[in-house]
């Protein structure tokens, strides 16, 4: 049976991403930020999953205005990366695991989720950053990746509640699949950032640092936490942190923390991490 | 559930994206989205009155792009993601162009940001601040 691993939350910041493209990891500036990712990358060359289902949003890269689904899904074999006005980043494309994928959007469909299901996406620095700051620059990744995509761009966004059972559904589909898997859940953006308007710079770190507090041991209360809470004290883009509540959901109710990283600034962002394993496991 | 937008507003120096500002913005948006080609980057740079004028956004929208006016375009129902595709186009950081949006020059952006962002106090309400 599959089985789900490890949970990883990682910041997306666009510049992480072309700060590894142009090798500026030892730079000043942001030395400190990729050595709070050494542990991780060489946690992950031990407990590299066969599948990472990284939950992510879409900055205007793949979807326009004409379509904005709540929840989508990636069905497909490969998927490739796609050009966000500044060249596209130069990585390998991401390899899907259409039997996995099918078998979750199926799952999640049955259990009443509406996902749009993509046969055909071409992904965005909201998935790409984290795979290079948990896997470098490899010639290929080390883990299939299913996609799933989160509208937090586009107010409402789906509630906190819901991104929650989201999660608990995506373990319940992954469990249920019959081949003998590891898979990990990666929720990804925030922490605090805004990135428009007068107010645009904002951080609240003892903010960002009780959520993940609360995202560790108390996310069946967290869950309810308003987006007008997160647009408040995190940011009008710090709401991308409900998808750090799909992993979370899909870890169960207990979970080991085996690591935590925060850092200011990365361009415009906090840049939080966490890992977590399910105690069952 | 009937939505609530009016909180979002007491946010200040924030325009949050709403599903309406989606709908006033959508000429504009779809324009950025054109920018993902850098064909059509360098046709927009190369007279970028014309290329604007093959959209069917109002002549504010495009003059605000023309006049790299992005707290404007937010107005207008710009997204700032989509908005990036413009200063990708320029050759222009996500710090760079957000910095135009606030009282202050880049360097000073930068600064701030290195001292930790910009600090919560005082910037949670307008009614607080008095703007409303």
């Amino acid at each position: 049976m599959a089985r789900i691993t490890a949970g990883v939350t990682a910041s997306h910041v666009p510049a992480i991403g072309m700060a590894v493209d142009l090798h500026k990891q030892e730079e000043a500036y942001w030395a400190p930020m990729f050595k709070g990712f050494e542990f991780s990358k060489q946690w992950m060359r031990e407990n590299t999953p066969d599948v990472a289902i990284i939950v992510y949003n879409d900055h205007a890269s793949y979807f326009g205005m004409e379509i904005m689904p709540t929840f989508a899904i990636g069905n497909a074999a490969s998927y490739g990366i796609v050009d966000e006005g500044y060249g596209k980043r130069p990585i390998p494309d991401v390899q899907g695991h259409p039997q996995l994928s099918t078998h979750i959007a199926a799952s999640l469909i049955t259990d009443d989720f509406d996902m749009t299901v993509l046969n055909v996406l071409e992904v965005d620095h909201g998935l790409t950053v984290p795979l290079s700051l948990m896997y470098g620059a490899p010639e290929n990744w080390p883990s299939k990746v299913i996609p799933i995509a989160v509208n937090v761009v586009m107010y409402p966004q789906p509630s906190g509640e819901r991104c929650f059972a989201l999660g608990k559904a995506i373990r319940d589909a992954v469990e249920s699949f019959p081949e003998d898997l590891s898979v990990q859940v990666w929720g990804t953006g925030g922490m605090s950032h805004q990135i428009q308007g007068a107010r645009a710079g904002l951080i609240n770190e003892p903010w960002d640092r009780k959520f993940m507090d609360d995202l560790v041991n108390d996310p069946e209360n967290l869950q309810f936490k308003p987006h007008l809470e997160y647009m408040v004290e995190a940011g009008s883009e710090g709401v991308e942190l409900i998808m750090w509540l799909v992993m979370r959901g899909a870890l169960g109710p207990k979970v080991d923390e085996v690591y935590r990283f925060y850092h200011v600034p990365a361009s415009n962002c906090a840049v939080g991490h966490l890992i977590l394993t399910p105690q069952e496991a | 559930m009937k939505p609530n937008f009016e909180p979002l507003k007491d946010i200040p120096g924030t325009t949050i994206f709403t599903i309406e500002l989606g709908q006033l913005g959508f000429e504009l948006n779809q324009f950025c989205m054109t920018l993902r080609k850098a064909e059509n980057r360098k046709e927009f740079l190369a007279d970028q009155r014309a290329y604007v004028d093959k959209f069917n956004m109002t002549e504010e929208q495009k003059q605000a792009v023309l006049d790299r006016d992005f707290q404007k375009m937010l107005d207008l129902g710009g997204n700032v993601y989509f908005l990036s595709k413009i200063f990708a186009s320029d050759g222009l950081s996500y710090v760079e162009a957000v910095s135009t949006m606030t009282d202050m020059n880049v360097e000073q952006y930068k600064q701030m940001m290195l001292d930790g962002g910009r600090n919560i106090e005082g910037w949670r309400s307008k009614k607080e601040r008095g703007e409303a």
